[in-house]
């Protein structure tokens, strides 16, 4: 059933995404800017659950707009935090920040809406290869390499998810995208001798879901990136790629059991590197890492209980997360440092870029009131009942470390703690620009709002009937006194052990390492043995092949000059001329390369839907 | 204001501490004496107070751990997680 009334919020920022160069300066041009994401927010708020844009492509029916109630929330937030993101970034003049920014929103709207397979891999790196740019955009002296490092590791992630796809079509004969087959055969409770219990085709779409969630060992790209990104550019990043991924695992690897310990691992993994880093948006990277951890135990535990936890973790991560980064970007916009030896005591110079931030530490550390205390403890307590006492004291544990990281360490070593700054630094230092105060005070409400005012967000989560019967227990005295006393014996443990804590100047080795070092390796390799090798070919060429060939030619030279020239001279003039005209296109910029090619895609793919 | 609020409330640190440890106190109190366990999941949280030396030996474990992962020297040599900012410029 096709219905007309459906419009895909994808089409419509990219979209705006291409209007927006023509659109005139000044208040036009951010009047356009707010109101293509908003629009694309009512859009997907008013769309009714249902199946959408059905269109068919060779032997396949392609399924570009399921609505049901998982997609729809993840859509729901999607599109809000667009409207966050784009007004945090309203005062940045260079369209192709945003027209980038659009490009990764509408590739994460597609993955959520997408029915099958096909439209889902083709979205998939729609998302990697717009997200790019927001790191090549900032213009730094690291940000090529590492943009390309992001590149490079999507890229490599994007292949196992189409060879997965390959051969789960060649097994099943299907490309619809529904909770993999051998995933519900193993359904029946965790049990560690499940853990590889599946196929090939399931764990090849499950590493590629999981490399864009960040599980460690396939995590190190995520803050390598964000840490190098652009101030707004991170914002974006930071909501979509690891949080469409979650969407992907709750739908297609609900209940798989080697999730679970992947999850409790990178949420304990992103809170031990969080302790050793000193630059504030790495450590809030690592605590993504660390966030989405209970989404995936979340997802591995698979039952109702668990995928709302996982969707309402979700959901509240974006817009506390989302306001972490703006809060830290704040300083970097303005003062230029991220890193924490060479900030602190901010606090009487940027006073409400601190109470946003704080706001956003309380919420991820789950106090009550704020908007993690209603998600993260659905899944925790969706552990217990499984249970898993190991995976829910763990994440109990790495819970400690969140408030002892984002709650504690991020605020007190940039607004207060030694003073690191330098004279100019601290000169620089004030409130960011209005716009950008008010996406972090939108974040800020809707992160108390989902704290104190629970049917908003358990009124949008899949499972209603698990929902409304947790809604009864999450305000409990018991829940209450546990989460208080953990968190406020941390901050105990954290004052006691400040010293330990003091920032060091150092960067964290990670994963990165075996790639970055792999590549150097690659290059000794080029440029020693293989360039040897290759010498010794050209020089046994020259001798063995080279004479035999000259004669040849000069032969066909004679016969070329005499016969064929007169009939091929107007072919040549001809085929120089385009050959120029092509010279002008490509500037030898790689990356605008890349950039026209995924503009002429996204052209290519709205010009296919509408037919 | 909220510059004047911060610095009003640095002005007055001890008492402010002191007003933390009342908290911190009332919060075991009201487990032990108030709170219903009914919702507990295992029995090792019926123990007085059991979350905050939880929450406590959480925050000690992960710093001490971590540090140590951090300034530990792998494999016998030099390498160490915690590396210098030129690291990978070498």
């Amino acid at each position: 059933m096709i219905s007309s009334t459906f419009i895909h919020p994808s089409l419509l920022l990219f979209f705006g995404a291409l209007l927006l160069p023509l659109v005139p300066r000044g208040t036009v041009r951010r009047t356009f800017l707010v109101a293509i994401p908003l629009l694309a927010f009512v859009l997907t708020w008013l769309t009714e659950p249902g199946t959408y844009a059905v269109t068919s492509f060779l032997d396949w029916n392609l399924t570009f707009g399921r609505v049901d109630a998982l997609s729809k929330v993840f859509a729901y937030i999607m599109t809000l935090m667009c409207v966050i993101g784009t007004i945090y970034g309203l005062h940045v003049d260079d369209d192709l920040q945003h027209i980038a920014a659009w490009f990764y929103v509408a590739g994460s709207l597609g993955v959520i809406y997408a029915g099958d397979y096909l439209v889902l891999f083709l979205f998939w790196e729609v998302m990697a290869f717009s997200s790019v740019f927001l790191i090549w955009f900032r213009r730094g002296p690291k940000s090529l390499a590492t943009g390309y490092r992001y590149l490079l590791v999507h890229t490599f992630g994007g292949l196992l998810l189409l060879a997965g796809i390959a051969l789960h079509y060649k097994a099943t004969g299907e490309i619809a995208f529904n909770l993999l087959s051998d995933v519900t055969s193993s359904q029946e409770g965790f049990s560690f001798g499940n853990l590889f219990n599946v196929s090939l085709p399931t764990f090849l779409i499950m590493l590629g879901f999981i490399l864009n969630a960040a599980v460690p060992p396939l995590h190190a790209w995520l803050p390598d990136a964000y840490g190098e990104a652009t101030v707004t550019g991170a914002v974006f990043m930071c909501a979509f790629t690891t949080k469409t991924a979650v969407y992907a695992l709750a739908r297609g690897c609900a209940g798989m059991d080697i999730l679970v310990p992947l999850g409790v691992c990178m949420a304990l993994y992103g809170v031990v590197y969080a302790v050793l880093e000193n630059d504030s948006r790495r450590l809030l990277a690592y605590h993504i890492i660390s966030q989405v951890g209970y989404m995936v135990a979340g997802c591995g535990i698979g039952t109702a209980m668990a995928i709302n936890g996982a969707v309402a973790h979700a959901f509240a991560h974006i817009l506390y997360k989302g306001l972490l980064f703006m809060g830290c970007g704040s300083v970097l916009y303005m003062t230029g440092q991220s890193k924490f030896t060479e900030l602190g005591g901010l606090y009487k110079k940027m006073p409400r870029a601190f109470v946003f931030t704080m706001i956003g530490g309380l919420s991820i550390s789950a106090f009550p009131l704020f908007s993690g205390f209603v998600s993260k403890s659905m899944i925790v307590a969706a552990g217990f009942e499984e249970h898993l006492y190991w995976a829910g004291f763990l994440l109990m544990l790495a819970s400690a470390g969140t408030f002892l990281h984002t709650g504690l360490k991020v605020p007190y070593f940039i607004w207060f703690g030694k003073n690191n700054c330098s004279k100019e630094t601290w000169e620089k230092a004030a409130d960011p620009p209005a716009n950008m105060q008010w996406a972090m005070g939108i974040a800020a409400f809707l992160c108390i709002f989902i704290g104190c005012y629970v049917p908003y967000l358990y009124g949008m989560l899949p499972n209603q009937e698990e929902a409304h019967h947790y809604a009864q227990l999450v305000y409990g005295s018991y829940h209450v006194s546990e989460t208080l006393q953990i968190l406020l014996f941390t901050a105990v443990g954290f004052f006691l052990l400040l010293k330990k804590l003091k920032p060091e100047p150092t960067i964290s080795v990670d994963m990165d390492w075996f790639y970055r070092m792999g590549g150097r390796g690659f290059y000794w390799l080029a440029s020693k043995p293989i360039q040897s090798v290759d010498n010794g070919v050209n020089e046994g060429y020259r001798y063995l092949g080279l004479y035999p060939l000259m004669t040849m030619a000069r032969f066909w030279s004679w016969f070329d000059w005499n016969a064929i020239d007169g009939v091929v001279d107007g072919i040549a003039r001809s085929v120089r001329g385009l050959g120029s005209l092509g010279r002008r296109l490509q500037s030898g910029w790689l990356q605008s390369s890349l950039f026209y090619a995924a503009s002429a895609v996204a052209i290519i793919l709205i010009v296919y839907v509408l037919n | 204001m909220i510059v004047n609020l911060i610095d009003y409330l640095r002005d007055r640190l001890k008492t402010v501490i002191r007003y933390c440890f009342v908290v911190l106190g009332l919060v075991v109190v009201w487990d032990i004496l108030l709170v219903d366990k009914e919702h507990a999941h295992t029995h090792i949280e019926q123990i007085w107070g059991f979350w905050s030396f939880f929450g406590f030996g959480a925050c000690v474990v992960i710093i001490l751990v971590s540090k140590w992962i951090g300034h530990c020297h792998w494999f016998g040599g030099k390498f160490t997680i915690m590396a210098p900012e030129d690291f990978y410029d070498k």
